[in-house]
Parts: C-alpha cells; sequence; structure tokens
C-alpha cells in the first residue's frame, strides 16, 4: 500500500529523517509512535507529498509521491498537525472546496460530504463557522477532509493533541471506526493510546525506525533486558562477589544504604529472569547473607519504548528544532 | 484549478476584499470622470485612466496581500500540498479569481465612455484601447502582488512591500531623469541591483554558493563590459527604468497609440511573476 524507500530529510545541516524505510499494509491501523521532534511530522509530511525528500522515495499504491502526485495524493487523505482549515468558512463550504479541488462534483460530491459529516458527527455545526467551532470539532472538520474521495490510507498526524479527555476518546473511536474501512496511519508521542488503537506500531527516534511490530509481539520480544532489585544484609564488596558467581548478569548497580545494607540493580534477560533470581537466591543463601528484599520487574511496552528512543538518542543530543513542524505545543501531553 | 478558482472568488465576496477593491476604484475613476469629462468639458475618457492608475498602487497590493500570505499563516498551504492539485492549478486558479474580481469594476467602468458618448463627441476606440491597456497594466502588478504574497507570511508585509515596488514603478520614469547617465553611475547601480538580486536567489532557494556564483559572474560581466566597451553603459540606467515602467507604458494608449510591445510587455511580466510565485510555493516544499 505505502512503500517508504531509504528516505532521509536534512533541514539545513540537521538531519530529521535518517535513511527510514517500511512497509505499509491494507487493512491495519499503523501507529506512529516516537518523542517529540523524532521525525514523525517530517515523515508524515514526505508521506503526503507535502515535503520534499533528501534521498529516498514514497509510493502509494505504486505510484511515486513526487513523480506521479495526482494519482497517488488522491489515494491518501491527510489530516496535518494543525487542521488546515479556512476559519471564515463553514464546515460544509470548506468540504466543499476540498471535495472539488479532489475531483469530485455534482450529487457524488454531495453524496459524500453527507456520508463523512455522517461518520465525523459534524452534522450539528456545519454551517456554523469553523473558527467559531471548539478545537474537538476543528480536528473533526480536518477529519471529514480527509475521508473525502473515498482514499485507501487516512494519514493523521497526532490527531488527538491538545483536545480534552472527552474529545480524547470520541476522537480515538472515530479512528478506529475508520480503520474498518480504511488503513489508517497516525502519529502519537503517548504509548498508551497507540497500545489501544493500533495493530501494528512504528516506533520512531531521532528519525530512524527502531522498532515495528505488534503490540504485543513487541512485548514478547522484549528488546529491554528485565530487572532485578534486591536488598542485602551485606557489603558492597560481599554482593558483588556473590553476584559475580552467578551467570547471564548483564548489569550490575550497587547503591549503599542507610541502615548498612547495599540495594543492587541488576539486568538480565527476560527468558532468565526466573532462573537467575533462583540462583542469586541460593548464592546468598550459601553464603549466609540475608536477601531482605527481591522484585522483579519485567520490561513492558512502555520500558521498551524509552529503551529504544534511548538508545537512539546517544551520541547526540535530542533537538526539537525544526523538526516537526508546529511541534511546540505537543508537549501538553494528557498523559 | 476550477475548485481553486471558485473558492477564492466565494472567499473575496465573502469578505470586505473584493467590495473595498471594487468600490475604491469606481470611487477614484468616478473622482477623475467628474474632474476631467465633467467639470473640463474634455471628451476624453482615457485621461481619466491615466489620472487613477496610481490608485492601482494602494488597491492591488490591499487585494493581493492575502492570497498566499494568509494560507501560510493560517497553514492551510499544508492542505493544497497534499491535495492532487498542481502548485501551477493552486497560482492560476488564485490569479484568474483576482482577474475575476479587478474585472467587475472594469466592467462597470466600460459603460462610462458610452454614456459621455450620448452627451457629445467621445474617442471611442482611444477610450476601449486604453481600459484594455488599463487592465492589462492592473492584471501585471496583480501577478506581482500574487509574487510578493508567496514571498512571507505577513500581510502587512506583503502590502508594504507591494505600494513601495509598484511607486517606484509608477515613478521611474520620473526618476531616470534624475539618475546618473555617465557609464560609472551605470556600473554602480548595476552592483547594487546584482547584490539585491544575489540576497533574493539567497532568500528563494538558501543556497549560498548559487547566490554568490551569480553575484559573481553578473558583476564579472558588468566590469567586464565596462572595461571592453564603456561608452555602451551609459545612458543604459534612465533609459532601463524608462523601459521598465508600467505606467509610461499606458501613456501609449492614452496618446492614441495602440502599442502592441506593452501587451506584450505586461503578458511577460504576468507570466513572469506568476513563474516566480510558483517557485517560491515549490520552494516551501524543498526548504
Amino acid at each position: 500500500m505505502i512503500t517508504v524507500e531509504h528516505l532521509t530529510k536534512y533541514y539545513g545541516d540537521f538531519m530529521a529523517v535518517d535513511d527510514l524505510s517500511f512497509e505499509i499494509e491494507e487493512g491495519h491501523v499503523y501507529g506512529f509512535l516516537g518523542p517529540n521532534g523524532a521525525g514523525k511530522s517530517t515523515t508524515m509530511n514526505i508521506m503526503t507529498g507535502c515535503l520534499s525528500a533528501t534521498e529516498g522515495h514514497v509510493r502509494i499504491d505504486g505510484y511515486d509521491i513526487f513523480e506521479e502526485a495526482e494519482k497517488a495524493k488522491k489515494r491518501i487523505g491527510y489530516l496535518p498537525e494543525q487542521p488546515p482549515l479556512y476559519m471564515n468558512e463553514t464546515p460544509l463550504e470548506y468540504l466543499r472546496f476540498v471535495g472539488e479541488a479532489k475531483g469530485l462534483h455534482g450529487a457524488e460530491l454531495d453524496r459524500q460530504i453527507t456520508r463523512v459529516v455522517g461518520q465525523t458527527r459534524i452534522d450539528g455545526v456545519k454551517n456554523r463557522r469553523i473558527s467559531a467551532l471548539s478545537k474537538g470539532y476543528k480536528q473533526r472538520v480536518g477529519i471529514a477532509q480527509a475521508l473525502l474521495g473515498n482514499p485507501k490510507v487516512i494519514i493523521l498526524d497526532e490527531p488527538t493533541v491538545g483536545l480534552d479527555p472527552i474529545q480524547i476518546i470520541e476522537i480515538r473511536d472515530l479512528i478506529r471506526e475508520l480503520g474498518r474501512e480504511h488503513t489508517v496511519v497516525f502519529s502519537s508521542h503517548i504509548l498508551s493510546e497507540v497500545q489501544t488503537i493500533c495493530d501494528q506500531i512504528l516506533i520512531i527516534a531521532k528519525g530512524k525506525l527502531v522498532a515495528f511490530d505488534e503490540p504485543g509481539n513487541l512485548e514478547r520480544r522484549l528488546l529491554a533486558p528485565s530487572e532485578i532489585t534486591l536488598t542485602a544484609e551485606a557489603t558492597e564488596q560481599e554482593v558483588r562477589d556473590i553476584l559475580s558467581g552467578v551467570g547471564r548478569i548483564t548489569g550490575l548497580d550497587l547503591e549503599r544504604e542507610a541502615a548498612g545494607n547495599v540495594m543492587a540493580r541488576l539486568k538480565t534477560e527476560h527468558d532468565d529472569i526466573y532462573e537467575v533470581s533462583r540462583a542469586v537466591f541460593f548464592a546468598f543463601a550459601e553464603q549466609k547473607k540475608a536477601l531482605l528484599e527481591m522484585t522483579l520487574k519485567k520490561a513492558n511496552l512502555e520500558d521498551i519504548f524509552l529503551e529504544l528512543t534511548d538508545n537512539a538518542r546517544q551520541g547526540a543530543p535530542a533537538s526539537d528544532a525544526g523538526t516537526d513542524a508546529g511541534c511546540g505545543e505537543s508537549e501538553e501531553a494528557e498523559q | 484549478m476550477i475548485a481553486v478558482l471558485k473558492h477564492e472568488l466565494r472567499s473575496y465576496f465573502h469578505s470586505l476584499t473584493a467590495y473595498l477593491f471594487g468600490a475604491l476604484l469606481l470611487v477614484f475613476v468616478g473622482i477623475g470622470a467628474m474632474l476631467y469629462n465633467i467639470q473640463a468639458a474634455v471628451s476624453n475618457f482615457e485621461f481619466v485612466l491615466s489620472f487613477c492608475s496610481i490608485v492601482l498602487a494602494v488597491i492591488v497590493p490591499i487585494l493581493t496581500m492575502r492570497v498566499i500570505a494568509e494560507e501560510r499563516r493560517q497553514k492551510t498551504d499544508q492542505l493544497l500540498y497534499s491535495l492532487p492539485i498542481t502548485t501551477v492549478q493552486v497560482i492560476v486558479g488564485k490569479y484568474l479569481a483576482l482577474l475575476v474580481v479587478y474585472l467587475i469594476p472594469l466592467c462597470i467602468i466600460s459603460f462610462y465612455p458610452l454614456i459621455f458618448a450620448q452627451f457629445g463627441e467621445v474617442y471611442l476606440a482611444t477610450s476601449y484601447g486604453s481600459i484594455f491597456a488599463f487592465f492589462m497594466m492592473g492584471a501585471a502588478l496583480i501577478a506581482l502582488g500574487i509574487f510578493l504574497s508567496s514571498l512571507t507570511d505577513n500581510q502587512g508585509f506583503a502590502a508594504g512591500i507591494g505600494i513601495a515596488v509598484i511607486l517606484l514603478n509608477y515613478y521611474s520614469v520620473r526618476l531616470s531623469e534624475h539618475v546618473s547617465s555617465t557609464a560609472m553611475g551605470t556600473v554602480i547601480a548595476f552592483g547594487v541591483l546584482i547584490l539585491a538580486l544575489g540576497a533574493v536567489i539567497w532568500y528563494l532557494t538558501k543556497n549560498e554558493n548559487l547566490a554568490y556564483g551569480c553575484c559573481f559572474a553578473l558583476a564579472a560581466v558588468l566590469i567586464l563590459v565596462n572595461v571592453l566597451d564603456g561608452a555602451a553603459l551609459e545612458g543604459l540606467l534612465p533609459d532601463l527604468m524608462e523601459k521598465l515602467s508600467l505606467f509610461a507604458r499606458l501613456d501609449t494608449f492614452v496618446n492614441g497609440a495602440f502599442d502592441l510591445t506593452a501587451i506584450v510587455y505586461d503578458m511577460s511580466v504576468i507570466v513572469f511573476f506568476l513563474f516566480l510565485s510558483v517557485q517560491s510555493l515549490e520552494k516551501r516544499r524543498y526548504n
């Protein structure tokens, strides 16, 4: 459906998207996940032909977005981060213009407008000025615009940013509904949102694709090691000696506590976590050192996300400048 | 393109812009007609157009200032980029809409000579020839206005620069008498022009090498010409200023000559600035 090949985008010297390649298939809801400034908006803008790529190709249904722009663009509906609305028009006038620009006319145009107005539930406000509408309704008008022309793919850039909790739930429901008829790609920096709506997740950090999988698989994949936290009644050196006898520990972090105890944080691969914890327990028992506390922490999607995006950040300082157009406001997350 | 045209027209007639533009043009033409045709009892309607042409320096930038700048400010340009229409279609659609807005008061004005003809002898041929030239000149100024609007997201800035540029063009013939006609004067003036051109190239392409390259190449040509044949540069600047004046060409029509070169010049200006507007819009995709 959408093929992205070796996409690279520079803003001057700043690399916003770095050799990105992925494929989007029909009939799924895709979530673009990444911290602010990760290159989500830039990627979406390139995918929809709003921005040129420095290198690489985007093909929609086999049509190149730059070379066969008209055919490619007819297959996508796009809602940019800031809904592109003409404030002194009514939703009906606005939709009529977008529909005509998408090549619809006559009875077909009327039919489609009626359909998208119903789908996005803006019937009650369709004759009011857009400038007078609430942010949630403006967002819906923006989505209605994207739906005109019945495109195969709907691309929504941070559709829930800046909305109140009720509006967020409504927009999420709407996206879920759209997912039944269209391929939907939407971006977000809120993990839970992506987790609940999408059946495929793309995680982007520093312009690179760091993960692309189903939410369940991502959790199972466990790129992030699991963690065991323990408190022992021993000196730091003793803890270190005991643990050195236990294999499969990939990371160790010691901390002295007030009561003369030592707190240790060890990392290990998930498959081994119970085995490792058992081995740790017996190792301490053998040395007659009391384990006061031991907690196992399995990696969840949140950890994976943080880990992946952190890895990508290392080496270069994170910079939001210029990557996601108008991304400044998206900080006000409603987590 | 038709969709853009219809949309623009609807927005002009929903807002005050079209009415304000038409009203101002009609008021000034009315005042001119009163002064020349009624009070002074001159039967030449074309003088009125010559008198009123300065008004375009103000009302055209007011009409065109929002055309692209506003799209940028509202971020609706993103919609235009993502729709299955080309930038050429967007610019031409917008331009045609502006021409319609401009043509409506002109249609009303074109009845005036006929009305005056009821009361005496009016040279209809020169009158209508001048109205046509007036239309072409305005059409060229509108194209310039679109380009200036495409450079910024600030409407006021677009209008201000537009007024300044058109006024400069209006007075360029009179100014040309006062500028230096020596070779040295031409070299200095062209040097400044080359620097300005370099700045525009840099602004449009953000490519320093290209801007410097163009500047140096043009400066080299200028110096070479000056060294080889200094006499060729004498009087070139005032000559050029006269040639570039859109308003001076209107006067040819007012004086009763149907000057095809003027029409060709107006058309070239239209195509040139519409082309630049398309480039300016495209450039946003490449920044």
